[in-house]
């Protein structure tokens, strides 16, 4: 079997804000690096991040700190979060953002001339660094521009089908240029997969084509172990109008800047339900949360502001309860403002600028005068890769994961502008400890049978041509059932029957099939992209059935409540001898005793 | 629900034709999603590049019923309704395969152009103070999504083919939000000048109508940039300061 051979000391899969960021710090270390793109270089999904970058800044209230910025977010992602992740997060985003800065991003300033920053769900004092609403593009192009003068090599349009390993060792990955489709093997000391979520599997996702969670499942089959695979979650504001852009997504900057959640009868409804562990800093009164949108440092938050998991469920609950849109959401309004400040328009304008030309290109709703018609959105996966905190190498050696792909930091439920100081803290981090970890290693060597092995199985789709399955098809009909069976609300029978579905979509995904020939081949190449995404679903459905409660982003209805029993565990898998998925209850880590006082004392 | 005709690129062993579907469509569509229902059910191996559907990421860049545009933010209740709608690849560019052109010479032509160069950091602890005001224009450059279309309207390289003369809008667009950022310190003039062609832009601003982040790129980026250049290399002043400077 031909290939051509790429040998470096680190290897990047995936060139999102995590990967870009891993390079950076890898090359700086003096390793030899490759990145490979799934897409062109600056298109990875992180470009489609909205709101903001989360770091205690303290540039517009310096009450802010780290340990404020920790605690939200354990209490963000009900304390099921790996605590060392959280604190190093807290601490190190600050630094992170700053160096952004300093390799030439332009965020939005405060009237001193600092980097302004907004108020989010979850985060106690206005904590996200933001452009606009377009903060992720200028993320992704400040990683990329200042990365391509660093010296590593960028492959793009390649993608990765499997790593390859000497021993229990991850040496490796294979895989092709999406343009010739030939074939291609990368050796290298340490591999680190950034290849960020997996919204793709559900049918109403706000997530780009590359999220099939495909890093996440090359992992696994290495021996990965996995984590917490049960919390996805559903941002509570997707469009849903018209159906071409069900699931894009609407940032909760609109929150932040005063917009507010109304039913169908114009009421407030987020007010008739707030969780008891945000009780003492949440506002039951309508011109309290406005005066906090507002930048009052006396007035506690709007209801609106919640977590994610909280206002998702709410707005389907209203929704079932007949109270809905005529399209099946609620109003989000951001035009009332108008009676609030004067220029609205023109302020919504310029805080809001893609979210006004989404709503008026694809919609035809201008959102200065009319309310959006929002909904839930398969948006991220709090679970993943298991990875060490402080290194983010996984439980195989020479495997590193970081950024969505990896577990631990957000626990049960992310915070809004967490992803985007996780990808930055914890892809450095990845890059250093993957260079120490290449430079203590010799020469590697890649095994021919593994290649050959994976060769012959990416090829045989094309065996089977037309009278082979419709990969199109397979991926459609498990888009719908993962979002019927395991989507926002899950109970038993639901998970039962889901795993029935994915078994017997796995056996028609073995005779998939394709045609025409391999380069630049779609169909090819969603081909191969269903086994990972048949093994991402299985791993939620499996995990999601295992947890009898509801916690964060996974909500049981026939377990509506928090349990003790399950407060204590993560959900763990393995892949098995028999190549069966293996689930375990591993007992959390304790926290350490003086992080355990600074939650006690912030409660 | 409608049935539409879309006459669609495809590439072949002797270089390609139009080859016609048919495709049903609903309210709110786009020509993206028509491309991928074709995909999906008649040509499952019609290459189209894209990534995020929502006119952030800028990869689905094509030529509608001749005009360069993003499928994604394409709606076709915008179209005519009785006539079919041609889908071609960016004529700029090389075509890799069906919608799918070889837009690499971008990266490489950004990569030579010199990158940020700070300022020392203005406080201690080693951030800067810039205004809002002072970032305003900086930031409209930086919504640039890299979609290409710019550089495929542009008549120097679609009509010309001075792909090696001309770097294009793109890559002004590029240098000026280095040129103009606050805080960067590094000199673009004589690159500008001599590697990337600036005075090649004749200013028909075709780059700017087909912007769809709308910067105005030839009255904001290049005729500045156009500006600072002139004063670098023709003011009569400076050109005899240098000369005496010289010896």
């Amino acid at each position: 079997m031909g290939y051509e051979t790429f040998t470096y000391d680190v290897l990047v899969i995936g060139s999102g804000g995590a990967g870009l960021r891993a390079a950076i710090e890898a090359s700086a270390a003096g390793v030899t690096v490759g990145v490979v793109c799934r897409s062109l270089l600056g298109k990875a999904h992180t470009v489609m991040a909205e709101g903001g970058v989360a770091a205690a800044l303290g540039n517009v209230d310096d009450r802010d700190g780290w340990k404020v910025h920790f605690t939200d977010t354990m209490r963000g992602g009900q304390y099921m979060n790996n605590w060392r992740m959280a604190e190093l997060h807290a601490k190190e985003a600050p630094d992170r953002v700053k160096e952004l800065e300093a390799w030439g991003a332009v965020f939005d300033r405060t009237e001193d001339g600092r980097i302004l920053q907004r108020n989010f769900g979850g985060h106690k004092y206005p904590r996200l660094a933001h452009v606009g609403d377009r903060t992720g593009l200028e993320m992704i192009r400040t990683l990329q521009d200042h990365g391509i003068h660093q010296g590593m090599d960028v492959y793009q349009e390649y993608t990765i089908i499997s790593l390859l390993k000497q021993g229990e060792r991850v040496v490796g990955a294979f895989g092709y240029d999406r343009e010739k489709g030939l074939f291609k093997v990368f050796q290298a000391k340490a591999v680190i997969i950034a290849t960020g979520g997996m919204g793709r599997i559900y049918k109403i996702s706000s997530n780009s084509w590359d999220c099939t969670g495909g890093g996440i499942s090359i992992a696994y089959h290495a021996g990965a172990e996995l984590i917490d695979m049960e919390f996805v979650q559903f941002h509570p504001t997707g469009m849903v109008w018209p159906p071409s852009v069900r699931g894009l997504l609407i940032t909760e900057g609109v929150r932040g800047e005063g917009g507010v959640l109304r039913n169908i009868e114009g009421r407030r409804f987020m007010f008739d339900d707030i969780p008891d562990l945000y009780k003492a800093q949440t506002s039951t009164d309508e011109e309290e949360g406005w005066r906090y949108t507002q930048g009052d440092k006396n007035a506690k938050r709007p209801p609106e502001l919640l977590t994610r998991d909280h206002v998702a469920r709410c707005i389907r609950r209203e929704v079932k309860a007949g109270r809905g849109t005529p399209h099946g959401g609620v109003y989000l309004d951001i035009a009332w403002i108008k009676e609030k400040i004067p220029n609205a328009a023109e302020h919504i304008k310029r805080k809001l600028p893609s979210m006004y030309h989404q709503f008026k290109e694809l919609a035809g709703v201008d959102i200065t005068k009319e309310p959006m018609e929002v909904g839930p959105t398969t948006h991220y996966i709090m679970g993943g890769v298991k990875v060490d905190a402080d290194s983010q190498m996984t439980s195989v050696p020479g495997l590193f994961a970081t950024g969505e792909c990896a577990a631990g930091l957000h626990g049960a439920n992310r915070l809004g502008g967490n992803s985007l100081s996780d990808l930055l803290v914890f892809g450095k981090r990845a890059g250093e400890y993957a260079a120490r970890y290449a430079k203590e290693q010799g020469a590697v060597a890649v095994d021919e049978n593994q290649i050959n092995e994976i060769a012959a199985w990416a090829l045989a789709p094309f065996e089977r041509g037309s009278a082979g399955e419709n990969p199109f098809a397979l991926q459609d009909e498990l888009q719908e059932m993962m979002q019927d069976l395991v989507g926002i609300v899950r109970n038993e029978n639901d998970l039962i029957m889901a795993q029935d579905k994915l078994k017997a979509l796995e056996s028609r995904v073995a005779h998939v099939g394709c045609t025409g020939n391999r380069g630049y081949n779609p169909g090819w190449h969603t081909a191969m992209e269903l086994k990972h995404m048949l093994t991402v679903a299985q791993a939620i459905a499996i995990s999601a059935r295992e947890r009898k409660e509801s916690r964060g982003g996974h909500f049981r209805e026939d377990y509506p409540d928090k349990s003790t029993e399950f407060s204590n565990v993560n959900m763990t898998l393995k892949k098995g001898d028999t190549g069966q998925i293996e689930i375990r209850q591993i007992p959390k880590p304790e926290v350490r005793h003086d992080l355990k006082q600074i939650i006690e004392e912030m409660k | 629900m409608a049935k539409l005709i879309f006459n669609i690129w495809r590439t072949g062993e002797a270089g390609g034709h139009f080859q016609k579907y048919e495709a049903v469509i609903s309210e709110g569509m786009v020509v993206l999603d028509a491309v991928h229902q074709i995909q999906a059910e008649q040509a499952n191996d019609l290459a189209v590049r894209w990534n995020c559907k929502a006119g952030k990421c800028g990869s689905c860049s094509a030529e509608i019923n001749g005009r360069p545009k993003l499928m994604c933010m394409t709606r076709l209740d915008d179209m005519p309704a009785d006539k079919p709608i041609t889908i071609q690849p960016m004529k700029a560019f090389p075509v890799i395969k069906d919608l799918v052109t070889d837009v690499s010479r971008n990266y490489r032509l950004k990569k030579k152009i010199k990158k940020f160069k700070p300022r020392p950091p203005d406080a201690p602890d080693g951030t800067w103070r810039m205004y809002q005001s002072d970032i305003d224009r900086v930031q409209e450059f930086r919504k640039c999504i890299e979609c290409f279309l710019c550089q495929d309207v542009c008549h120097v390289i679609r009509e010309h083919h001075l792909h090696e003369e001309f770097s294009g809008p793109r890559h002004m667009v590029y240098t000026a939000a280095l040129e103009m950022h606050p805080l960067d310190v590094e000199d673009r003039r004589k690159d500008l000048k001599e590697t990337d062609g600036i005075g090649f832009c004749n200013i028909t601003k075709c780059c700017t109508t087909v912007c769809p982040e709308n910067i105005t790129i030839t009255d904001n980026a290049i005729i500045p940039l156009k500006e600072r250049v002139a004063d670098r290399f023709y003011d009569p002043l400076m050109k005899l300061l240098s000369i005496f400077g010289k010896k």
